[in-house]
């Protein structure tokens, strides 16, 4: 159907056309056309945050919590200069956005006019792919288009930048067509002869090791279910990045953990002694493999992945199958099924007793006390309290956001939302208002450290307007934990810049703000104020005085290979265990 | 150099230099896109030409000589042709028929037996005299980026004011398109 109207209106329309229903937004000049438009409907709901960047993290929470698309609208300059950070955030971590930027008039492009910056320029390596839109004319196509490749192949952000100019003008709308884009074609079928070739290697391996990503989250809920089926069926172990955390449930017997810098030994140790790993949807990055030239010596590797690019970049692999992991694995349970492979069980019954060997270490134990909360105990308590409660987490950056992996159990995809690949300190708060957006009688808690929650935490405002109750919940180690961590390890101890000094009165802040505060600094009262912060329907900032001084263990120092771990035991010698070389490493 | 500070089991692969023809729609950007690339991932490119050749369709064809280890030279099509814009990579030296050559313009100045030897080689080279005075030259020449570089060498001593080259234009042999 297409129908004359203005740029501004089509915004709307398209919005509207491809199905959004909450945009994340702050506006300014070269938005208000579109912001008029805002006024006039109330299909869309726009949320107000307080930051740009909080717009992009609400709007990548609720996309990961939903498998929609984020929307997002920020005005031009200062606008589209603070959505940087959340749209790097969001290429890294695969998440699906659009993001609407306004820009100056297109005749004052390029003459340094009020509030105008090279948008399209300085999104361009953060983005999948942007446009700057010169002519009415070409608005809906780009609307519908940017929709498009945000949510096909390797989701990702998009920028559309629109005059304001474009805005004002009038054209033909046209609602979303089957898209056949001109170059875009991203490939979803796997190549059936490499699934073969792989279910005949799954079929004779011997210690075998499914090591999964963020993809299968990517791929939706039946990527998960597919995922289970296949590991059920062939009784392998599996790990998982923190980005696939929940597509297969954490508290199986078959599975092994978080794998990587802070993963579990058994994950670890499987990963580095298999003779076959079934990579789906991950993308070898450097937390994960540690010192390349020891990584997994031993396996044969298969690797599912919808980005070529994604295969190939860091290790060698020896089954590539390019493809969408749902659509991969649909054939693969197929293949499966006809050939019925005969899996060596004596074999597999050794390599699980083995594994039974590394669980028994038990590596994520911790020294408990009674005096001071131990950060570890802080998560376990709060996983014992929502058990069986419709309930979500984001996180912030750093070592709150590891013990948050390490300790947490999903048992479902997409309800997992912290930023990976940037590692972006902040993320949590506006993400757990856009998860709260999408689902607003889900318990959305955000596992936070005290540093990070001071980067982002004006959109606790947000979430009063909205009457959003998220629940931060800080674990107040009065350091950067992570850097404090690292600095003890590599740096003789010297804490330069680490200590968290000056904080805020948490509960006054909260209370402040219009939300609830509460503290807690005995282990003893854990378990009735988590009960008390789950009772308030209001936002909460919850204020977890815990041990200073713990440390994040396991950990594979940067540069060291699976089997050269530290544990908690070893914390009186860990000096000197990282070399020279490994100093220069992140 | 390993740039990646993770030592790689795979650096040690010998560096190739490969010659890619990427056709792309001609928007406002696309050169942009391709480039950023390169250097924020930091590749190399060793020569990089571009112009619109399907003026109707709104092609462009980008020809970029680059070297890398068999992995990076992957890398670099793949990530290519993620690009949106992007129609097609054709890595020409897989092909193993690449057609590649370069256009040059050289100044050279100089009198008496120096003038003679610089056009006594422009001739054995088969550039042309575009441009003459008394006492210079400019020679066009085309070819092979080796022989242009052998030329240019030549001329070091006879008297190179400044010479400019266009980069590489290649294309397969035979009859089919890449
Ligand atoms: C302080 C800190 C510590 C960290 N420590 C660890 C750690 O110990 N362990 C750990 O695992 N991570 C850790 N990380 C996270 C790490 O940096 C990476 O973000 C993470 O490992 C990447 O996860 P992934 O491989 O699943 O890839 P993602 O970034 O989730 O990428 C997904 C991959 O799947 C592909 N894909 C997407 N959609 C599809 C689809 N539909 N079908 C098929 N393929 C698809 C993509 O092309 C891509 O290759 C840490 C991060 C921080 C901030
Ligand atoms: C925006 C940003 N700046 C800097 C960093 C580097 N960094 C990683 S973890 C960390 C400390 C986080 O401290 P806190 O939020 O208190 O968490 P903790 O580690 O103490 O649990 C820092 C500074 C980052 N990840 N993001
Ligand atoms: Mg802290």
């Amino acid at each position: 159907m297409s129908r004359q109207m203005t740029g501004a209106e089509m915004v709307i329309a398209a919005l509207q056309d491809q199905g959004v229903e909450v945009l994340f937004g702050y506006p300014g000049g070269s938005v208000l056309p579109i912001y008029d438009e805002i006024f006039k409907q109330e299909k869309i709901r726009h949320v107000l945050v307080r930051h740009e960047q909080g717009a992009v993290h609400a709007a990548e929470g609720y996309a990961r919590s939903t498998g929609k698309v984020g929307a997002v609208l920020v005005t031009s300059g200062p606008g589209a200069t603070n959505a940087v950070t959340g749209l790097t955030d969001a290429l890294l971590d695969s998440i699906p956005l659009v993001c609407i930027t306004g820009q100056v008039p297109t005749h004052l492009i390029g003459n340094d006019a009020f509030q105008e910056c090279d948008t399209v320029g300085i999104t361009r390596p953060c983005t999948k792919h942007n446009w700057l839109v010169k002519r009415i004319e070409d608005l809906p196509r780009i609307l519908h288009e940017a929709f498009h490749v945000a949510k096909s192949g390797r989701p990702g952000p998009v920028v559309i930048d629109i005059p304001k100019d474009v805005q004002f003008a009038t054209g033909t709308y046209h609602g979303p067509k089957n898209i056949q884009h001109k170059t875009y074609r991203p490939k979803v079928k796997g190549d059936m002869d490499a699934i073969r070739h792989a279910v005949q290697m799954i079929g004779k391996a011997h210690r075998p090791i499914f090591y999964t990503g963020g993809g299968v989250i990517n791929s939706g809920p039946a990527a998960s279910q597919l995922l289970r089926e296949l590991v059920r069926t062939t009784g392998f172990p599996i790990t998982s990045t923190l980005m696939g955390l929940g597509a297969y449930p954490g508290n199986d017997e078959q599975f092994l953990g978080m794998l990587g810098m802070h993963g579990t030994l058994e994950a670890n140790m499987a990963m580095h002694e298999s003779d076959l790993i079934i990579c789906i949807g991950a993308r070898f990055d450097d937390r994960i493999t540690g010192r390349l030239d020891a990584f997994a010596p031993h396996a044969k590797k298969i690797h599912i992945d919808i980005d070529p690019s994604s295969i190939n970049k860091i290790i060698k692999v020896d089954v590539p199958i390019v493809g969408d992991v749902a659509h991969v694995l649909e054939d693969m349970v197929r293949v499966w099924k006809q050939t019925q492979p005969q899996i060596d069980k004596a074999a597999l019954q050794k390599w699980w007793d083995k594994i039974a060997v590394w669980r028994g270490r038990k590596c994520l134990a911790y020294r408990a006390s009674d005096e001071i909360i131990k950060p570890q105990y802080a998560i376990q308590r709060l996983q014992e309290a929502v058990k069986g409660k419709d309930v979500y987490f984001t996180t912030e950056v750093g070592q709150h956001q590891m013990w948050a992996a390490q300790f947490l159990k999903f048992d479902e995809p997409n309800r997992w939302m912290t930023s990976g690949g940037l590692g972006t300190m902040g993320y949590g708060i506006p993400a757990a208002v856009g998860v709260q957006m999408a689902h607003p009688s889900s318990l959305v808690i955000d596992i936070a450290g005290e540093a990070s929650v001071m980067m982002t935490m004006q959109e606790i405002s947000t979430a009063v307007q909205y009457r959003l109750p998220i629940k931060i919940f800080i674990l107040n180690n009065h350091y950067m934990g992570m850097v404090r961590q690292w600095q003890e390890l590599l740096h003789g101890g010297r804490y330069s810049e680490s200590y968290s000094h000056a904080l805020p009165d948490f509960v006054k802040l909260a209370e402040a703000m219009g939300g609830v505060g509460i503290r807690c600094e005995k282990p003893s009262d854990l378990d009735a104020k988590i009960a008390e912060m789950i009772a308030v329907k209001k936002p909460v900032i919850f204020d977890c005085v815990v041990d200073p001084a713990e440390n994040c263990f396991p950990m594979i120092p940067s540069g060291k290979a699976h089997n050269e771990m530290l544990f908690g035991e070893a914390v009186e010698d860990i000096g000197n265990v990282i070399d020279e070389k490994g100093k220069m490493l992140v | 150099m390993n740039t990646t500070h993770y030592p790689s089991a795979y650096v040690f692969q010998t560096p190739e230099t490969h010659t890619l023809s990427v056709v792309v729609d001609n928007e406002p950007g696309v050169l942009a896109r391709v480039v950023g690339l390169f250097s924020g991932r930091g590749y190399n490119i060793e020569s990089l030409t571009v112009s619109e050749t399907e003026h109707e369709k709104h092609l462009s064809r980008i020809t970029i000589v680059t070297t890398g280890t068999p992995m990076v030279i992957e890398q670099i099509k793949n990530q290519l042709d993620r690009l949106v814009p992007v129609h097609r990579v054709v890595d020409l030296t897989v092909a193993g028929k690449v057609l590649a050559r370069e256009l040059a313009l050289i100044k050279v100045k100089g009198k008496g037996e120096a003038r003679v030897e610089a056009l006594r080689l422009g001739d054995a080279f088969r550039a042309r005299v575009v441009d003459a005075t008394t006492e210079s030259f400019v020679f066009e020449i085309t070819g092979k980026s080796d022989k242009i570089d052998e030329f240019v060498g030549l001329m070091g001593p006879l008297g190179l004011v400044e010479y400019s080259r266009t980069g590489v234009a290649a294309i397969s042999r035979g009859p089919e398109a890449s």
